[in-house]
């Protein structure tokens, strides 16, 4: 019996439960969403979006032109002047709850969509992604009919067409995120989906045609940079919303500078997960294993800094690594799946250069004993202890499954080593001590900062960052300010 | 002797924070459940001692601990791990009856149905044990002689522990003499709570001795006890003590086995066996009336202490309607239709 008890802790094997692929019912191809309508591009260009669990192609997707930018944009201002902005808050409302009760219909199909598309877990999109989706727009399309009570004042007005620009981490959550808001305060939109990621948002196209949203009130690009760069410089959009990386927040910034153009920008982050040695340790083991492994770490508020009391460093990263080697790694469909695939070669490429600096710079490396499916794009998730401040993976976003361990002394070096950085997303504090957990978050540079929880998501909270990680918030009664003008 | 590791630990600690030392590498036989290769509980001498050791405990965070249980609660057991499961489950069973209008035909009963759950089918296993009230126990040893099904009883003036010391040591030896093998005691939750906690202690271990032979569950009911950090201390306590297994509840209180409850309680044991290379057992009872249920306690199991605690020594379910559910369902693995459930004995 002794020689069972150094085993791994979850030896007990799982047979494969996978979900079917064939609940996606997805198409051949998707065209362009305009006027309501799936259309060509005028080119008739196309790409394959691929799965990034198998590199198998799923579908083919429009590649839209400048020319059809021009027409999602005039179709949006002309839904803009004729439809929606003549509409009442209750009528926008109907709508909206309309999209919500539909995407939680339409949810198992969705999840798989979601999973197949990006790489995650099923579980994830199934138990976060899609519920969340749902629950934006159904706490925006209550405030629909309320603005006048949003604190903006008497009939707060919209801003007219807005260009949303999202990322491929959360694909439909963060059309979600953008949409609900923008349609609730009046607005309407152009939504651009991530290149790698277009699927989800074109099964959300067919939803609002399912919900009878007027022609035009949403309209969706898909393609490469190109259409996202096409519309941040129309002329006709009043505002642009963006998510994504620091380094094209600040490329739009400047394309927009001195135009009428509002702007909202939620970028990267180097979150800093603090750890105080009268942590709840068992829930803080799995707040940073959630912080960072979640969504493979594909996530802008990752907690990817773990600055631990240093008293207890040894106790954590000895159970951080038996519970790393738990996870389980591989076919995203599988239900018991906790770590899929990483979204696409780039991606891993980036991941894999930043880890080789975390070793080349002297920081020791624990990967996870996994093993990795043969085809698709993988990385084992991985913890780097005797990190320095002064090294790159303790500075650059990484963006992937890779954890930086940091110690400290005190809770003013903790505060010190979490706000050195140019980011200012989120932040995470572990202690059973109240009075030094608020002590902490007043001092801390960052928009979001979770007590004794890491990644917890709410549409009633305001999100966004500070700093390089951008600004505007979106969610909560804050996330209606981004789309009003005011 | 030295009994307060923790304490000790954390002031070398504290003394190193002056100097920025690398962390420890933690090496590759480190990364399962890390057991002691010598085995020895602390004698603790003191309340105070008892106090400084269970003050070195961690604190338990609700919403995290509920999160984590409820997480786990998704997974998903297919094919030949749901039947292996299944089988593991019914062999887990303390088929119980704890009722005041229990009598020897009932237990007899009961005892055939744990010997042989389905007696259509030789491939399934034993229940682990039946447990009777201390006056029935004389009844279900005669029942089962010859069986592998054990013969607990529930003591200690069950389930409330409202008695005098000498009172609950004569109910424990009397179930002992009578040929019980394995006994669940209640700890006194009116000391726990009133802070008396050495008196709690030197009750688990005066009832541990004159146990004798016979294997010790401590019953914690953590309905009592509320709250999460009092599961995690009883259950230390009851370790201490030297308890073979902790148990949930009495099934006589308004809630009883709850995932969160027993994921504390696995963590108290995973960290006691790191601590003193001791494994003590875990058993959850009361409203586990579903195989699904079942599964998702082995799958915390699984996850928490892992696989080397799915055994029948380490880890029971205290039930009744539960075995025939198991049952029920193990049978729909094997034909791919459910069967009326008169296809199973009632008891």
């Amino acid at each position: 019996m002794s020689d069972d008890l150094t085993s791994p802790l979850g030896s007990m094997v799982y047979d494969p439960a996978p979900e079917s692929p064939s609940v996606a019912h997805l198409r051949p191809s998707y065209g362009l969403f305009l006027e309501g309508e799936f259309t060509d591009p005028e080119s008739h260009a196309s790409f394959e979006t691929l799965n990034p669990a198998t590199e198998s192609p799923l579908a083919r997707v429009a590649q839209a032109s400048l020319e059809d930018v021009g027409r999602a944009v005039a179709s949006s201002r002309h839904a803009y002047e004729k439809v929606w902005s003549t509409t009442t808050g209750a009528q926008r409302a109907k709508y909206l709850y309309r999209i919500a009760r539909l995407i939680q219909e339409r949810s198992r199909e969705l999840a798989v969509v979601e999973t197949l598309d990006n790489g995650k877990a099923i579980r994830e999109s199934r138990d976060i992604d899609i519920p969340l989706a749902a629950a934006h727009f159904f706490y925006y399309a209550g405030w629909a009919d309320k603005l006048d009570y949003a604190g903006f004042g008497p009939r707060p007005q919209p801003l007219g067409v807005a260009g949303q620009i999202i990322p491929w981490n959360f694909p439909l959550l963060m059309a979600a995120w953008k949409l609900a808001p923008a349609l609730a305060t009046g607005n309407t939109c152009v939504l651009k989906p991530a290149e790698t990621t277009p699927l989800s948002a074109l099964v959300l196209a067919e939803i609002l045609q399912q919900a009878e949203l007027p022609p035009g009130v949403v309209n969706i690009v898909t393609g490469d940079g190109s259409v996202g760069a096409a519309l941040v410089d129309h002329p006709d959009v009043d505002k642009i919303a963006f998510t994504g990386s620091t380094e094209v927040g600040r490329y739009i910034q400047q394309r927009i500078a001195v135009s009428h153009k509002h702007l909202t920008l939620e970028l990267g982050g180097k979150g800093a997960n603090i750890v105080f040695e009268d942590a709840p340790i068992d829930e803080m083991i799995e707040g940073i294993i959630d912080g960072i492994f979640f969504n493979q770490g594909h996530v802008c508020c990752a907690g990817s800094r773990l600055l631990v009391q240093e008293s207890i460093a040894d106790e954590v990263l000895r159970r951080l690594v038996r519970r790393v080697d738990q996870l389980r790694v591989g076919d995203p469909m599988d239900k018991n799946t906790d770590v899929g695939a990483i979204n696409s070669a780039a991606q891993l490429a980036r991941i894999e250069e930043l880890t080789q600096y975390g070793e080349t710079e002297g920081a020791t490396r624990y990967t996870s004993s996994c093993v990795l499916p043969d085809k698709g794009y993988w990385f084992a998730p991985t913890i780097f202890a005797d990190v320095a401040q002064s090294h790159r993976i303790a500075r650059e976003e990484i963006f992937g499954p890779v954890l930086s361990v940091l110690t400290f002394r005190t809770p003013e070096e903790a505060v010190a080593k979490a706000n050195n950085t140019n980011y200012g997303l989120a932040c995470g504090v572990w202690s059973e001590k109240g009075s030094r957990t608020l002590w902490v978050a007043q001092r801390l540079r960052a928009g979001v900062i979770w007590a004794n929880t890491y990644n917890r998501f709410d549409p009633t909270s305001p999100f966004g960052g500070v700093r390089e990680s951008g600004f505007g918030r979106e969610g909560g009664r804050h996330g209606l300010e981004a789309y009003l003008d005011v | 002797m030295k009994p307060f590791p923790e304490v000790v630990d954390k002031e070398v600690a504290s003394v190193s924070q002056v100097s920025i030392a690398p962390l420890r590498p933690v090496t590759a036989d480190e990364r399962g459940v890390r057991v002691p290769a010598r085995a020895s509980r602390p004698i603790v001498e003191s309340e105070g001692a008892l106090r400084a050791l269970l003050g070195g405990l961690s604190g338990v965070d609700a919403v995290g601990a509920e999160a984590r249980a409820a997480k786990l609660a998704t997974r998903s057991l297919k094919k030949s791990t749901k039947l292996a499961a299944l089988d593991l489950a019914i062999s887990m069973v303390d088929l119980t009856t704890l009722e005041g209008s229990d009598t020897p035909g009932r237990v007899a009963s009961l005892c055939a149905k744990a010997r042989r759950p389905d007696p259509s089918d030789g491939d399934v296993p034993s229940a682990a044990a039946v447990c009777v009230y201390p006056d029935l126990v004389a009844q279900a040893r005669h029942v089962l002689q010859g069986s592998s099904v054990k013969v607990a009883a529930v003591a200690t003036a069950f389930p409330s522990g409202r008695s005098s010391m000498n009172v609950k040591l004569l109910d424990v030896r009397d179930a002992v003499e009578a040929g019980a093998d394995e006994i669940d005691m209640v700890i006194d939750r009116g000391a726990y709570l009133s802070g008396r906690l050495g008196q709690v202690l030197d009750e688990i271990v005066a009832v541990k001795q004159a146990c004798g032979a016979a294997h010790l569950k401590v019953i914690l009911e953590t309905a009592e006890l509320a709250t999460y950090d009092n599961v995690r201390r009883a259950s230390w306590i009851a370790m201490l003590g030297g308890a073979d297994f902790i148990k949930t509840s009495t099934g006589k209180a308004g809630v009883s086995a709850t995932l969160p409850n027993a994921l504390v309680m696995l963590e108290a044991v995973r960290d006691f066996a790191e601590t003193y290379g001791e494994l003590v057992g875990v058993k959850v009872a009361g409203g586990i009336r579903t195989s699904k249920d079942a599964l998702r306690y082995l799958v915390l199991v699984n996850e928490t202490v892992g696989a080397s605690w799915l055994t029948p020594d380490l880890f029971r379910f205290g039930a009744s309607s539960l075995l025939n559910d198991l049952l029920m369902q193990r049978r729909k693995q094997r034909t791919g239709a459910y069967v009326r459930p008169d296809e199973f004995s009632g008891d």
